[in-house]
């Protein structure tokens, strides 16, 4: 790939420009404005919008990839995808935040924030330095725990953003340091040098078997990851609802493109269309353990939660486990399935958490119990309802499945046999909790005599249209997802 | 008119598996307090793929010149679904699936009959049933085994909330159990289908999976065999997989016990016999023994447990196991009886159980309860109902010149050239269900009528609707087997044939 000078890659930055432009003129809307504005949410999404379309126009811009800034940056179709990805992400929270109760007149400071951590996102998704990879994921870290604890006074959020800055400080410590035994084994910060100087057999084995470990300790906190998911279900409860869906899914999605980013990369090399790990470093072995351990305390752990957050919190630590298990390929179908799920996933899961925002907006509880006799009240929130939850389990003909079939496919056509099996019977697990939620959905209260279903308030009706767009998304994928395969695998080319 | 209602339209096969869907569709577009719409729409929704299913039977070449196995009539496609897995839209029936697809649209009408009592959220039910019945209708009709998965795990979700909405006081118990059994079996069948679409040249096509699959190490073919045997025997419900089925019978509504017990136990020999048998037959002949074990476990304890039961629901429940058991016991002897008479058992268990159902159903709706000593003496005060229930019981336990009797005494004589001795065993069930129906007939219906019924009333119009259709057939095919048989036994002798060939070419030895 050809390396650009600062001056020469400004031109490739537009979109990463128009994100932080917006957040800056949000602010200074804010001061002359004060709280009173209500716009600065269709703002949010305008710049958001702005920012896809200018990634769109910039698709065929750098054919091969180019790195950024002296390479400390990396443009190429991954992160692309990955912008794209975020974009909407962003687009999806702003839209739940503009009805949240929960987040009402606070002015503009939620949705700059929210424009800074997608910014900070994207450069995750592209980082080719570890020194940018630790300034890009601090940025999303620092703004996560002031987004959890934005409801100043409710104790619960201000207990969760307590415990994510001391997890998350600790997490990213142990990351820098484990950044720094690299650096000091290899001389450079720069992740395609790491990996050449590593090959050449510069390393002693437990030295870096130890940065190593240190490294999985910051991204796997990023991505809850057993054993360093323990946050997550506490900061998921406390945080504000639209926050909670962002988190679950926004920097879980960045932590798994850094992942690429670093383990194929920096631990890597390529090899007959695939990657081999460096000499005497298995670490695909230790991931998969991971995976396993995740998939399972995340399965298992979710069968017994009554509060929704927690229940989608202990979830989306066992999609965490699936998609780690991806990470073990080291080829193209690996990366493929990678972003396969984690599309399905963002699809799914801000459904799930949009039908669960108006849900405990109404019965005013976040207990599975609030979410009784759907069916009958919102007979068209209860359907789509069903759709996500049917695509979480991941059964067809829904667009969960989808990514579980390329991943399984992808696990099974590289021999690992057993961790595809592992991650099946995990599917069935999950079906116990996810039908818990169906239950007291469809069947619990059928019996009750239940108010007349009236319409859902203007302000909701903006999630009403989007929640259909996204079940209408999740079962059209599922049943005939071939377009976004080529585009997909159009857009890496790969890193 | 007449012309138009006769001829066969192209694309049958998948106006069969979609005109329900639309159904639905319609249903769901339809006021809640329309009641009788709902209902007929269902009806309009079921009827029109039973007359298409008896058009095919009609049309169906007995005698397909070449090699049987793999020429399918009334074939859709292949056409390109997504083209990076190879996966393709592909429809066809042979011997064995057009006799479950006539099974499968006759069961759904009768089941809607049998729906009519439902008064508590139709419209939903209504919906949910007629996806149900495209997901049967599309497993029998895939010849593209994702299609194939996808027609399967779809009608999982309807059938949980069936039973789970619509059922008894231990619904959700029962509707959860089935769901994850099924699902633990499916995720066995998923697994194994990529391995093989790995393994036998990337293709989800079934009849270009048979030839790909030729190569697989014998090693790999048990492995995979097993993984496919466990997907189907949950779904059969083979012991020691069995346990979901009671308590699904005994929780769901009638109707949906016919389906379940009708329809939807023949996916899992269905299954065998076109994945295992058709794709893996070198480690189908190795392995014939597992099923014909089970087949006799099933038989023997599902007897057993049948004479065990207060619950007469549950009662027709335990005999189904041990009627399912018959038709593994004939597939596994890999003789062309044996084979011919588990399909046609398939068949007439479909027949006779969901009679069963229904006469349980019609007491229920009557004395709401299905306790076996509760009743007593019924024959006195309601004989037609008495009449029917003896046809099914008699037709159950294998009276010679019903259906029944046939398929058994095909089961038996093909499975004693290869298993003697499981043969004898299972000969027994034929006695232990003599037994458990004999007695059930004389405690509920013979003696003196229990003064609590002295006001039950017989059945009714729409009763004899559903019951007198299955009674023609059980006794027909009793005294005539050869429609059933006919069209069956040709695609059967050649997959006998194909089994033995490779299993011969390959040195195994069989049993």
């Amino acid at each position: 790939m050809v390396s650009l000078e600062n001056l020469g890659s400004l031109t490739h930055f537009l979109p990463e420009f128009i994100v932080a432009g917006g957040a800056l003129l949000i602010f200074v809307l804010d001061l002359i404005r004060g709280r009173q504005c209500q716009f600065h949410g269709w703002i949010g999404i305008a710049v958001l919008a702005g920012a896809g379309w200018a990634t769109v126009a910039s698709l065929g811009a750098a054919p091969g990839g180019v790195f950024l800034f002296e390479n400390m940056l990396a443009l190429d179709g991954f992160t692309q995808l990955f912008r794209l990805f975020f974009l909407a992400t962003g687009v999806l929270t702003l839209i739940m935040a503009a009805r949240s109760k929960e987040l009402a007149n606070r002015g503009g400071e939620f949705t700059a924030l929210l424009l800074i951590i997608v910014l900070g996102m994207m450069l995750m998704a592209g980082a080719a330095n570890l020194l940018m990879a630790y300034l890009a994921m601090e940025t999303v870290s620092l703004i996560s725990y002031t987004l959890v604890a934005s409801l100043k006074g409710n104790q619960r959020s201000n207990e969760a953003g307590l415990k994510y800055v001391i997890f998350g400080g600790v997490a990213s410590g142990a990351m820098l340091y484990g950044f720094s035994w690299l650096y000091g084994l290899t001389g450079t910060l720069d992740i395609a040098v790491i990996a050449q100087t590593l090959q050449g057999g510069a390393a002693q084995p437990l030295t870096m078997f130890l940065a190593l470990v240190l490294i999985l300790v910051g991204l796997g906190f990023k991505v809850a990851a057993v054993p360093f998911h323990m946050w997550s279900p506490d900061v998921y409860e406390g945080a504000p609802v639209a926050v909670t869906a962002f988190l679950s899914v926004g920097p879980k999605a960045a932590g798994f493109a850094l992942l690429v980013r670093v383990l194929y990369g920096g631990l890597a090399q390529p090899f007959e269309g695939g990657w081999l790990p460096v000499a005497h470093l298995p670490w695909p072995m230790l991931i998969a353990v991971m995976s396993v351990a995740t998939m399972f305390i995340g399965n298992l752990s979710a069968l017994w939660q009554n509060n929704l957050k927690r229940l989608m919190a202990y979830s989306s630590i066992a999609h965490a486990g699936y998609l780690l298990a991806g990470l073990v390929l080291l080829n193209e179908a690996g990366v493929l399935a990678i972003v396969f799920y984690l599309i399905a996933y963002l699809v799914m899961n801000f459904g799930a958490f949009m039908v669960i925002s108006v849900v405990a907006d109404e019965s005013g509880t976040e207990e599975i119990d609030g979410i009784r006799g759907l069916w009958r009240r919102r007979p068209f929130l209860g359907v789509m309802m069903m759709i996500f939850l049917v695509s979480l389990t991941g059964l067809p003909p829904a667009f969960g499945f989808i990514g579980k079939f390329y991943l399984f496919a992808a696990l099974v056509e590289s021999g690992w046999l057993w961790l595809a099996l592992v991650g099946l019977l995990n599917s069935v697990i999950s079906l116990g909790y996810y039908m818990r939620i169906a239950k007291a959905m469809l069947i619990d209260g059928t019996e009750e005599t239940e108010a007349a279903p009236a319409a859902l308030p203007p302000a909701s009706r903006l999630i009403g249209v989007t929640v259909g767009v996204l079940g209408a998304l999740t079962l059209l994928l599922g049943i005939y997802w071939e377009p976004l395969r080529v585009f997909a695998e159009r857009t890496f080319a790969l890193i | 008119m007449a012309a138009m209602f006769l001829a066969l339209i192209d694309n049958v096969l998948s106006w069969m598996i979609f005109f329900p869907l639309i159904g639905a569709g319609v249903i769901l577009l339809l006021p809640s307090s329309k009641s009788t719409w709902i209902k007929w729409t269902a009806v309009v929704a079921t009827l029109p793929p039973l007359v298409w299913a008896v058009q095919l039977f009609m049309a169906f070449q007995r005698d397909f010149p070449g090699e049987q196995l793999k020429q399918f009539q009334f074939t859709e496609g292949p056409y390109t679904w997504i083209e990076s897995f190879n996966i393709s839209y592909f429809l066809g029936v042979d011997g064995i699936s057009i006799s479950m697809v006539l099974l499968t649209a006759l069961i759904s009408t009768i089941a809607v009959i049998a729906s009519w009592t439902i008064n508590r959220q139709l419209k939903a039910y209504m919906a949910l049933f007629l996806l149900l019945d495209t997901g049967m209708m599309g497993v029998f009709c895939s010849l593209d085994f994702f299609l194939f998965y996808v027609f399967w795990e779809i009608m999982l979700l309807p059938m949980y909330f069936l039973i789970g909405i619509w059922g008894g006081p231990n619904k959700i118990y029962a509707a959860i159990k089935f769901f994850l059994y099924t699902l633990f079996g499916s995720v066995f069948m998923l697994l194994a289908m990529i391995f093989l679409y790995y393994k036998a040249g990337k293709t989800f096509n079934m009849v270009e999976m048979m030839e790909g699959a030729k190569g697989v190490a014998i090693g790999a073919q048990v492995l995979i065999w097993f993984a496919f045997y466990v997907g189907f025997a949950i779904k059969i419900p083979a012991f020691p997989f069995h346990t979901w089925l009671p308590d699904a019978h005994v929780e769901a509504p009638t109707a949906i016990s016919v389906i379940l017990a009708g329809v939807l136990l023949k996916m899992g020999t269905y299954g065998i016999l076109r994945i295992n048998y058709a794709m893996l037959p070198e480690a189908t002949a190795m392995l014939a023994w597992v099923i014909a074990l089970i087949g006799v476990i099933n038989i023997v304890y599902g007897a057993l447990c049948a004479m065990a039961q207060t619950d007469l629901k549950k009662l027709v429940a335990y005999s189904s196991i041990s009627h399912m058991g018959y038709v593994m016991l004939g597939m596994a002897s890999m003789t062309p009886q044996g084979i011919n008479g588990a399909v046609l058992q398939m068949f007439n268990h479909g027949t006779i159980t969901a009679m069963l159902f229904l006469l349980v159903g019609v007491v229920y709706d009557r004395a709401h309860h299905r306790q076996i000593d509760g009743f007593g003496g019924l024959a006195n005060r309601v004989p037609v109902y008495t009449g029917m229930t003896a046809l099914a019981f008699f037709a159950s336990l294998g009276l010679p010149g019903l259906s029944g009797f046939v398929s058994e005494v095909l089961v038996f004589m093909g499975g004693f050239k290869t298993f003697p001795l499981y043969t004898i065993i299972s000969a027994t069930g034929i006695i232990l269900t003599a037994a458990y129906l004999l007695w059930t007939m004389q405690r509920v219906f013979l003696g003196e009528l229990n003064p609590k019924y002295e006001t039950l009333t017989d059945m009714n119009g729409r009763e004899l609707l559903m019951l007198v259709p299955l009674a023609i057939i059980v006794i027909v095919l009793g005294v005539w087997p050869m429609p059933v048989l006919d069209i069956i036994s040709q695609s059967l002798n050649f997959l006998v044939t194909h089994v033995g060939d490779a299993a011969a070419a390959a040195g195994v030895a069989g049993h």
